[in-house]
């Protein structure tokens, strides 16, 4: 995280970090138990995509920080995720 | 002192970070394009496919779901031997550094498992464009796992020397080898459903 931090303010990151890693332990769970339930693919894929989807924006927001970031770094990936949509967009529509 | 890289122990004022940190998140960047060319591979595969396999009877999903709970915990330690620099206690810095490292191994090791009992039961790359793709993603990313274990073995042996003469270097140097370290993570929280665990 840029900018200086308190003591205070990293002892409150610590207790979060695990708050987030217990909520990524219940998601896997979550994630591998659905797939034993053998639903019709097109509703396994967006179940599993949505988990999916949770888990990188907890690691992204809260061990990468970005829930507290200077904006260059928010531009550079807005700019990442226009091309990754593109790319993705594309490839579902052939 | 001439410096020769500047802005690398304090924000740069024009952007607001330290040069190291914008220039690992370009790097992450332009790896999410590599990994999103494989994952654009990946359905177009599947969707062209007429005889995809049940991942289900192929890989092995308990150990894959083991290899998941490894890389998420290592990126705790990872990030708590941040913290742990931030708090200035070295010693915690160590033993987070340490265990990350020793995950990243266990990883690969279930990993190895994993490779040796395909090519066992003769899944090779060349069997299925399904093997294909499972074998390349899960390869790319394992070097990944290797090249983040050759990082943190730096820092956390010859290289934690500038802790002790350069500490506001050497605390962003763990934050962008951390900021690698949770891509390589949340790479893999793709990849397992995605590989193993769609019908």
């Amino acid at each position: 995280m840029s900018g200086e931090m308190s003591v205070e303010e990293i002892k409150k990151s610590i207790k979060i970090y695990f708050t987030v890693f217990t909520a990524l332990m219940i998601l896997t769970i979550v994630t591998v138990g659905v797939s034993y339930l053998h639903l019709p693919v097109g509703t396994a894929i967006a179940v599993a995509l949505f988990v999916a989807s949770i888990k990188a924006t907890l690691v992204a927001l809260f061990f990468m920080h970005l829930n507290h970031e200077k904006k260059i770094i928010y531009a550079s990936l807005a700019l990442t995720a226009i091309f990754f949509v593109f790319l993705l967009a594309t490839t579902i529509m052939i | 002192m001439l410096e020769l890289i500047p802005y690398i122990d304090r924000p740069n004022p024009t952007t607001g970070v330290t040069n190291g940190k914008l220039g690992t998140w370009l790097f992450l960047a332009s790896e999410v394009m590599l990994f999103g060319a494989l994952f654009s591979t990946l359905i177009i595969l599947r969707t062209s496919s007429a005889n995809w396999p049940s991942a289900a009877e192929v890989l092995n999903i308990p150990l894959a779901t083991l290899n998941t709970v490894v890389l998420i915990t290592s990126s705790v330690t990872m990030v708590m031997a941040w913290a742990a620099l931030k708090l200035k206690n070295f010693k915690k810095f160590q033993i987070n550094m340490a265990l990350t490292i020793l995950l990243s191994f266990g990883f690969l090791v279930i990993k190895y498992i994993e490779y040796t009992a395909k090519f066992h039961h003769g899944y090779f790359p060349s069997t299925h464009t399904f093997f294909a793709i499972y074998f390349t993603m899960t390869g790319l990313h394992g070097i990944h796992v290797i090249g983040g274990i050759v990082v943190n073995l730096y820092l956390l042996l010859p290289g934690s020397k500038m802790w002790h003469s350069r500490p506001e270097q050497f605390t962003g140097r763990i934050e962008c080898a951390g900021l690698y370290w949770h891509f390589v993570d949340l790479v893999w929280i793709f990849l397992f459903p995605m590989l193993y665990l769609l019908p």
